[in-house]
């Protein structure tokens, strides 16, 4: 008996796992094919890292070192969570056009098409950061932690980005209409991205909106990007902020992932 | 194993606090074409949501093939295709990708999934655009490839909402005659549509909803009968002839001819089917009355609903 249901758990993931692949393959070839989007996710984050570079850079006090330095993980971090926003919009526009009423009439895994789509986002995602490293070291970018804190850094981004996709999929799930997706999307990251330390340290902030971007998951999350990149902070400050973005990531996970499958299940 | 496909009983719905349905019943024999025929907002899209698993119905119960649509809908997802009012397939992949994704979904080996894709391509008439990416396909091919993915798995009931909607006469015409041939295979077919003659000319048993209840049940004939029957309209050259054509129709003892002196117009129910159109042709050129135009048609839904409901479809 316990045999049997071990079995069919066994089986279960099995086949969660083939159709979320199944998924990924498909949200893949629509990134091959409408490389746009792939441009659309890359052009902001460029133009942000150019504006605050050379326009806006040489005003604000970051300490000791190039702004540039201190700017790119925090432009990485709002990359990825600003990449989150597509994962609602796509699946709102799935919604909108009836493939997901084709999938859930399928027997099929429940959460494959969620997952399916968080994951094909998070792959476009390593291929984004990839690209603003190499336009970052193009105007004076330098890594400077070691290449073990470089990729953690990078895991970190991705998984923080793929953390943020289940609350943009939450967002989508719950959304009419793509126009409807694509409002809401902006509204929450907007404050999470801006109030915090991406661009400008925290201190420079009035007490109560320092109160709000320091518990801020973007500030913590930029603060252990910028930490492992840089170097030059003590290892139990840096290992201080990985453990706080990884509680993070797992804290937004365990309330989002469910929601929105739950979401996915009644939706109607 | 039953020869009843389908069983709905006193299914119930609600959207807040509007009823969309009402309580409806109806069984589907297996191997046929059953209709559910009503206008715009009458509940069927929401009938066949709950049948489909895509919505639970608040009250009643609905077997697909033995399977309670709640409490096994993952049997009945496995016995069960769909196609939709719009083409659910996915714009950026090619006709191919799209049959081979559904049959992957369906745990089929990629060579199946493939092989049964291609199968599916010849048969719809889709070989040839098998590999562009949907965003060259017309509507029409775009419908045939969403009915397609709906049975790549071969299921037992299809069901199919508003399978024709926003199609040209052609590919409707295309259309019914694939659901035609799946039914001679022995599919069980569910369909939805807001037109008398496509339940007409594809179902074999129709049921008509209205404001979320069932209002009348039968065969096309029976449902025709009760409906009010076909009309020959005939216009004549001349109006001086009107006296000639009338008596010649009156003769023929078929139904009551009504004139339309503003249009040089007779019309007449066809009370005892089509055998009468000859005759009437025959009558009307021994009285030597010269025919401009002439034609039959079916009585319109709204007809239908207005012999059957005394209310006009609210559309």
């Amino acid at each position: 008996m316990m045999h049997k249901i071990h079995k069919a758990l066994g089986d279960r993931f099995v086949w969660l796992v083939a159709d979320a692949l199944t998924m990924v393959e498909r949200n893949m070839i629509r990134y091959v094919r409408l490389p746009q989007l792939l441009v659309f996710s890359t052009i902001q984050p460029v133009m942000f890292l150019l504006l605050f570079t050379y326009v806006f850079g040489g005003a604000i006090q970051t300490g000791s070192g190039e702004y540039i330095n201190y700017l790119l993980p925090g432009i990485l971090v709002q990359t990825a969570v600003f990449g989150a926003i597509t994962t609602g919009i796509g699946l709102a526009e799935d919604l909108a056009k009836g493939l997901i009423d084709r999938f859930r009439s399928l027997p099929m895994a429940r959460s494959a098409v969620l997952a399916g789509r968080t994951i094909a986002d998070m792959m476009r995602n390593i291929f984004v950061v990839l690209l603003m490293l190499a336009v970052g070291y193009l105007i004076g970018f330098r890594l400077e932690g070691t290449l073990s804190d470089s990729i953690t850094a990078f895991m970190l981004l991705l998984l923080f980005g793929f953390a943020f996709s289940w609350v943009s999929a939450t967002i989508g799930m719950l959304s009419k209409n793509v126009e409807t997706a694509q409002v809401l999307g902006f509204i929450w990251v907007f404050p999470l991205v801006f109030a915090s330390a991406v661009f400008v340290p925290v201190e420079s902030m009035p007490t109560w909106l320092r109160t709000f971007a320091e518990i801020n998951p973007v500030t913590v999350t930029v603060d252990a990007v910028r930490a492992l990149a840089l170097g030059g902070v003590p290892d139990e400050t840096t290992s201080r902020y990985v453990w706080a973005t990884l509680a993070y990531i797992v804290g937004i996970l365990a309330v989002f992932m469910p929601l929105a499958v739950r979401l996915y299940r009644r939706s109607v | 194993m039953s020869d009843t496909a389908i069983v709905v009983r006193d299914l119930k719905k609600s959207f807040g606090s509007v009823q969309a349905v009402r309580g409806v019943s109806f069984d589907v024999q297996r191997g046929t074409v059953f209709g559910l025929l009503g206008p715009n907002g009458a509940g069927k899209t929401t009938v066949i949501r709950m049948l489909t698993t895509l919505m639970q119905p608040d009250e009643g119960t609905a077997k697909i093939e033995g399977y309670d649509v709640i409490k096994d809908a993952h049997a009945v997802r496995t016995v069960i295709g769909l196609a939709g009012q719009y083409a659910a397939v996915d714009e950026t992949l090619t006709g191919r990708e799209n049959l081979v994704m559904v049959g992957r979904l369906y745990h089929m080996g990629i060579k199946a999934a493939t092989a049964r894709a291609d199968e599916l391509l010849w048969e719809f008439g889709l070989e040839d655009a098998g590999d562009r990416t949907l965003q060259t396909y017309s509507g029409g091919m775009r419908r045939r490839l969403d009915l397609a993915a709906s049975l790549v798995n071969r299921p037992s009931v299809l069901f199919l909402d508003e399978p024709t909607t926003g199609l040209d006469p052609q590919s409707r015409i295309a259309l019914w005659k694939i659901i035609h041939d799946l039914v001679s295979r022995g599919t069980t077919v569910l369909l939805t549509t807001q037109y008398l003659d496509e339940a007409d000319y594809l179902a074999n048993h129709i049921v008509i909803i209205d404001q979320g209840r069932v209002i009348e049940s039968g065969t096309p004939e029976e449902l025709k009968a009760r409906v009010g029957n076909d009309v020959l309209e005939v216009r004549i050259k001349n109006i001086s002839q009107i006296n000639a054509a009338t008596s010649a129709l009156r003769s023929l003892g078929a139904g009551n001819v009504r004139v339309d002196l503003m249009l040089n117009q007779l019309s007449m129910p066809l009370e005892n089917g089509m055998g009468v159109v000859p005759k009437a042709i025959r009558a009307l050129d021994i009285a030597h009355v010269e025919i401009d135009d002439l034609t039959l048609r079916h009585p319109t839904l709204d007809e239908a609903f207005l012999s059957l409901t005394g209310h006009s479809p609210r559309i």
